[in-house]
């Protein structure tokens, strides 16, 4: 958000007798309008979803006790492997744990954000993600495991890099903007990423929203033979969808020969996208799993297609509960700007100095980062330190790990894998029906439960 | 598979070949650096994926009409097709060439960065579309669409151009020598200089087609006006 609409310094409206803010029309609600107003343009923002959406803190663990035992912490093994396109590819992605780094731009990231991120993933044993704009090699360099992304607009797209690449993801929508393509504007628009997209210096970049060579899932299945063809059949292949309607893009895409499904809730990060998109479109992690988890059973290929999910992940218990529902793996985006030093109250000044505040820069568009990492410009991704950053980010990534397997051998598993529904209950009555597990204190999922009392009271 | 002597070239029938031998025989070559250099193709039956990923100089020769993403991908080959080719043929080409006799379906060149495209009969829709560098040489007409958002490279169209011309256009150059059927959003026609006569002629030189003027073409382009996202422009999006 620009610092006209979210004038985050003083002066700060106080709260006195006799005053009362709308709900309807709170400050937020008012600076907006009053934005739009000034401006005549929506709003372009960086991050994700900031609305309170039904989300993983609404689900606990029941954890173990007479009825089931528990394992020893510390000590008795708690397995995080995860191998991804075991159903086509003679060269599937061995993962030492379930966490991966979700596919993010040289371009809207900055050259040394990314060798963090690679340097990150292969320390800890993990894969890192392209985006669009291509493959650098610096990034090919320090990620032992890559994914090479195929986006609609095909910027940076190369067979030789299809062919260094350890997975394709093919895309087709993400999270924060399902059915919208993409927009890198021309203030990070640098010589090297105007190379890499074969575009002029300067100017906005459209990524296209559609596929440019193929239309629906006939096509798909045709296109994704194409690129194994090319890659010898070697290559596992990701679909990548934002979560809408998930339950039928996962048949689809499993139908047209994904090795792997990857669910983006509405909750994950965008580079830039209008703020419209990203709190209005798609449907919230908690529920797209669910959904994708119902496909792939009902095809008989749960965990033969592995899912990756993400949206939201900030904790091992985020990523502990998108396993039991059903994923084999997480991805994490903005958590990982996040832990190399995105939004950190060591910046505040720099921050204030560009209309913005530790906790709440968003402006990932604008190429104007003090932290270095969502930026073009020389000077500014120079103060970002590579190594350290890659450090955080794999100490951030082996805590989630060392979270999630606290959380599993308390449910008495031996693998985050063996996870499942029935160690959750929801705390509310949306988690409960959107992550179809029973209500706290209930036996069943909530509808299950009330259509056991219906069915006792009228056979009392 | 037999090998045709007198030609010294590679026969492959896809009838008893499956196709991903092909397709591994024939990038084997790059990876080894050994074996035939020129290759036909019979009985394709409308595959697709035929001939794609090629990384070498090879001549493939294919016999019949082929399905989707004939020759995608293509590095330094020659691809010629003796047939008509399906959706999303020579996507993402970086170098080398694909001639198809016949007609093309759609979205022919799409994405492809180098290299030479020549359909000697019509293209359909989205020919070019994101075309990032790429040549194309169209003898006959081509569809609504074309050279969407096309990034930089050339379109030659010897004969109409359907609607929606270079719609979003980037800096890629459009030729059009018949009738145009509408313009895309920030497409406009340019002046013929002498720079992009001799272009045309180069380029209907290199797709072997001789009997057509340079002069009868007119340009367009981008008038530039879409570069930078202006509210004022809001009724253009």
């Amino acid at each position: 958000m620009t610092d006209t609409l979210h004038p985050v310094s003083p002066p700060v409206a106080e709260w006195r007798p006799g005053l009362r803010e709308s709900y309807l029309f709170d400050r937020n609600v008012i600076a907006e309008i009053q934005r739009a107003a000034r401006e005549g343009i929506y709003d372009i923002r960086g991050f994700g979803a900031k609305r309170k959406l039904p989300h993983f803190d609404d689900l606990l663990f029941l954890g173990a006790s007479v009825s089931r035992y528990p394992l020893e912490g510390y000590r008795e093994r708690c397995d995080t492997n995860v191998t991804l396109g075991t159903r086509f590819a003679s060269k599937p992605l061995e993962l030492k744990i379930p966490v991966t780094i979700a596919g993010m731009s040289f371009g809207a990231l900055s050259a040394p954000a990314k060798e963090a991120l690679g340097r990150a993933a292969t320390e800890v044993g993990t894969s890192t993600t392209t985006g669009d704009g291509g493959m650098t090699p610096e990034e090919r360099g320090h990620s032992e495991l890559l994914v090479y992304q195929l986006l609609p607009s095909r910027y940076g797209m190369n067979p030789d890099d299809l062919r260094k690449a350890d997975a394709i993801e093919v895309v087709i929508g993400q999270g924060a903007k399902p059915g919208g393509g993409g927009m890198l504007l021309g203030h990070k628009i640098s010589d090297r990423v105007a190379a890499m997209r074969d575009l002029p210096k300067g100017i906005d970049q459209r990524s296209a929203c559609r596929h440019p060579d193929w239309t629906g899932p006939d096509d798909l299945e045709i296109k994704i033979g194409e690129l194994r063809e090319i890659t010898d059949w070697e290559k596992p292949i990701f679909v990548k969808v934002g979560a809408t309607r998930t339950y039928y893009d996962v048949q689809l895409a499993v139908k047209a020969g994904a090795d792997v499904i990857v669910v983006d809730g509405m909750q994950g990060g965008t580079a830039a996208t209008q703020d419209v998109f990203i709190e209005h479109v798609g449907i919230p992690t908690l529920c797209a799993i669910p959904l994708a988890v119902q496909a792939l059973q009902e095809l008989g290929l749960h965990r033969e297609v592995q899912l990756i999910v993400s949206g939201g992940i900030r904790s091992g218990a985020d990523v502990a509960k998108a396993l039991a529902l059903g994923a084999d793996a997480v991805a994490i985006g903005t958590a990982a700007l996040v832990a190399m030093g995105d939004n950190s109250p060591e910046y505040e000044e720099a921050y204030r100095k560009i209309g913005s505040s530790a906790g709440f820069y968003d402006d990932w568009q604008a190429g104007r980062d003090p932290v270095g990492i969502s930026t073009q410009d020389d000077e500014l991704a120079s103060l970002f330190d590579p190594v350290l950053g890659g450090r955080k980010v794999a100490n951030y990534l082996r805590v989630l790990t060392l979270e999630a397997q606290t959380l599993a051998r308390a449910c008495g598993k031996s693998h985050v894998h063996n996870l499942e529904p029935e160690d959750l209950v929801a705390l509310t009555i949306e988690a409960s029906l959107m992550a179809r597990v029973p209500l706290a204190g209930m036996q069943l999922p909530l509808l299950d439960e009330l259509a056991d009392r219906v069915a006792a009271r009228v056979n009392r | 598979m037999v090998a045709d002597a007198a030609l010294a070239t590679e026969v492959v029938d896809l009838a008893v070949t499956p196709l991903r031998e092909l397709n591994q025989r024939l990038h084997e070559v790059a990876r080894s650096g050994a074996g035939p250099s020129r290759w036909r193709v019979v009985n394709p039956r409308g595959a697709h994926a035929v001939a794609c990923g090629l990384d070498a100089e090879l001549e493939v020769e294919i016999d019949g009409h082929v399905g989707y993403y004939c020759a995608g991908m293509n590095q330094h080959a020659t691809v010629r097709v003796r047939g008509n080719a399906g959706t999303g043929l020579a996507e993402n080409m970086m170098s080398g060439s694909v001639v198809v006799d016949g007609s093309a379906s759609q979205s022919a060149g799409a994405t492809a960065h180098g290299g030479l495209l020549v359909v000697h009969g019509d293209a359909a829709a989205r020919c070019g579309i994101s075309m990032k560098g790429v040549d194309i040489v169209v003898r006959g007409s081509v569809g609504h669409l074309s050279a969407f958002m096309a990034q930089t490279g050339c379109l030659v169209v010897c004969g109409d151009a359907g609607e929606a011309l270079g719609d979003s256009i980037y800096e890629a150059r459009l030729y059009v020598r018949g009738d145009v059927a509408g313009l895309g959003a920030d497409c406009l026609e340019k002046e013929m200089r002498d720079e992009h006569l001799a272009q045309v002629r180069e380029l209907l030189a290199r797709a072997g087609i001789d009997d057509v003027e340079a002069g009868d073409f007119r340009r367009f382009g981008s008038a530039r006006q879409l570069y930078t996202f202006k509210v004022d422009n809001a009724a253009a999006y």
